[in-house]
């Protein structure tokens, strides 16, 4: 191991040992170094949702036909950081009535929910935060932290529209979660473990390849549980002013604001870890800081289709939102679990039988499950044409709105 | 001490205080908060005794789940941010009793179970132990009984619950 290829584990063994020699026992030197891992883990988040909201509002811009931040450093790069000292100096303003300790502690809730999922990320086959076995499971976990912090602020603003943005994120955020996590056992079954790294360990051909129709399921809902557009109910400004966080301001409003961008920033670098192969890519082995790059181009890629969803696309209707994914995601991504769990077991047991290639087995076993997912597409396709509306029900008849009055006889005449 | 005891009698109090807190605060959305307090130090417990899976397992069922439908009960019940009606009924002699009685028959149980003064033996093969404990799950020889059970009676839940809910055919 040297410097070049691996600083980050360079440095902490470097750190780790510096500190033994001054006479520390090595487990206060392993919790040490955990705890300035997680504070630069933090730090890099943070840091990283300054560049990302720069990005995503150029992206808006350029999309609406306009500039976009434009003023601040070249190509306005650097618009956040007026932005941010300009939500330092705001007031907070804390209304009557709320209940003041829970009205406080929502937005950090709701912003260290999404920055508890960094901990599991794997950047590179040798920099992950902490490698849980059970990864994917925590993943989960931590996402329901969140939609406590977003309950908890529309119950304590003491706000009816706020708590009417908490009534829909109980319905969005908790529903949304059935799919994301019934999609979330695919890559655990083709991977044959939950630890998220060795998840990606286990991507000799992409899962989206395997399985395009859980990256999908698994897209979408998190989407929803980021309750951005086109999922924005929970702070639909034309029903309900700005839904739970109507009554924050400053910091307090930059907490959910930053927490939203990392979250949909965060959803990117799963998708990328779970079903683009993560750090996977050429010379990783040789020099493992590479898998950085190879992780960050796949998560930025993923985050640019999520920012373009988001600009174009028009905002459901709270029903919509609901029988979408009650009727359609939840029962697909059963289907697809039981028969990607029926195809696996098939597949390990006939391909002793079949003597092929040692390098070909991957593929073929790829081969067999996108067929079987587009089988599924198709057979979807199917019974949603059976399903299709064929015409409009003509509710009442259209009605002129201004007729022209009768021109009085004299002028007739 | 070692880190791990400073941080398991933290994590201790912390708990303690909580689930006291989830019984003598006023605020029902304040004592469902509390509850989440304690479900999470018991959920760290786990991590200290080394059992990853159960940890999450208990933030995912017991937060994620369990403590968010409570407050959603709550704030869709009760007149929200006010705290009306008595803090207890006239049964709370009757809760205590049995709560008493339950703390004393697990206390006579655990004193006279030989593995809580003995160290646990270490489990071999950590990777493998969701594996063999899924395998426990359905074998026979095991727990296949207890869980098939818990699985009907969840099934009858569900069924029960849409029933409910459904619309009325006329």
């Amino acid at each position: 191991m040297n410097f070049l290829t691996d600083p980050i584990n360079f440095i902490a063994n470097w750190l780790g040992n510096l500190l033994l020699n001054f006479g520390m026992s090595q487990t206060l030197v392993t919790v040490i170094l955990k705890f300035i891992g997680a504070g630069l883990v933090g730090m890099f988040g943070f840091s990283l949702v300054i560049f990302t909201i720069w990005l995503e509002r150029k992206l808006y811009g350029r999309i609406q036909d306009r500039l976009g931040p434009n003023r601040v450093g070249p190509w306005g790069i650097f618009q956040t950081f007026p932005d941010m000292i300009k939500i330092f100096t705001k007031e907070y303003i804390t209304p009557i009535g709320v209940d003041k300790i829970v009205y406080n502690l929502a937005p950090i809730l709701s912003v260290s929910a999404v920055l508890l999922t960094w901990a599991v990320i794997p950047f590179a086959p040798t920099i992950v935060g902490t490698d849980v076995n059970v990864g994917v499971l925590y993943l989960v976990a931590v996402g329901s932290i969140g939609a406590l912090g977003i309950i908890l602020a529309g119950w304590s603003s003491n706000n009816k529209y706020s708590l009417l943005g908490a009534f829909r994120a109980v319905a969005q955020v908790v529903s949304y979660e059935v799919p994301m996590v019934l999609a979330l056992l695919i890559p655990v079954l083709l991977g044959q473990s939950m630890g998220v790294n060795s998840l990606v360990k286990a991507q000799n051909v992409w899962f989206i390849i395997l399985s395009p129709v859980a990256a999908l399921i698994f897209f979408t809902s998190s989407l929803a549980e980021t309750g951005r557009a086109p999922f924005d109910l929970l702070e639909a400004e034309s029903e309900l002013v700005a839904g739970y966080q109507t009554e924050y301001s400053g910091l307090k409003f930059g907490m959910f604001y930053v927490g939203e961008f990392l979250h949909a920033f965060t959803i990117s670098a799963l998708m990328a870890a779970l079903f683009l192969g993560g750090w996977r890519g050429p010379w990783v082995e040789q020099v493992p800081i590479l898998g950085v790059a190879w992780f960050f181009i796949k998560t930025f890629i993923v985050y640019f289709v999520v920012v373009l969803i988001r600009i174009s696309m028009p905002r459901l209707r709270i029903d919509q939102m609901l029988n979408f994914n009650w009727k359609f995601l939840t029962p697909l991504a059963l289907v697809l679990l039981i028969v990607t769990a029926i195809v696996e077991k098939a597949f390990i047991m006939i391909v002793p039988s079949l003597q092929l290639m040692e390098a070909a087995v991957p593929w073929v076993r790829a081969g067999v499950h996108l067929l079987m997912n587009i089988l599924i597409v198709w057979i979807t396709i199917q019974l949603l044409k059976s399903h299709r509306i064929n015409a409009v029900r003509v509710v009442a008849q259209p009605r002129p709105i201004a007729v022209a009055p009768e021109p009085p006889a004299s002028v007739i005449s | 001490m070692t880190p791990e005891q400073i941080i398991f009698l933290i994590v201790a109090i912390v708990t303690l205080v909580a689930g006291i807190s989830v019984v003598t605060s006023r605020n029902l959305i304040h004592s469902a908060l509390w509850l989440i307090l304690s479900l999470f130090g018991i959920a760290v417990f786990y991590v200290l005794l080394d059992a990853g899976f159960f940890a999450v397992i208990q933030v995912i069922i017991y937060i994620g789940a369990i403590a968010i439908l409570f407050i959603f009960a709550a704030m869709l019940t009760r007149r929200v941010m006010q705290d009306t009606g008595p803090q207890s009924n006239s049964n709370w002699w009757l809760g205590a009793l049995i709560a008493l009685l339950l703390l004393a028959g697990i206390a006579v149980v655990l004193v006279n179970w030989q593995g809580f003064t003995s160290l646990a033996p270490e489990l071999i093969n950590p990777s493998e132990r969701i594996n063999q404990l899924g395998l426990a799950l359905v074998s026979p020889d095991q727990y296949v009984l207890p869980f098939e059970l818990a699985s009907v009676l969840l099934v009858a839940a569900m069924i029960g619950a849409i029933f409910v809910a459904g619309e009325k055919k006329q």
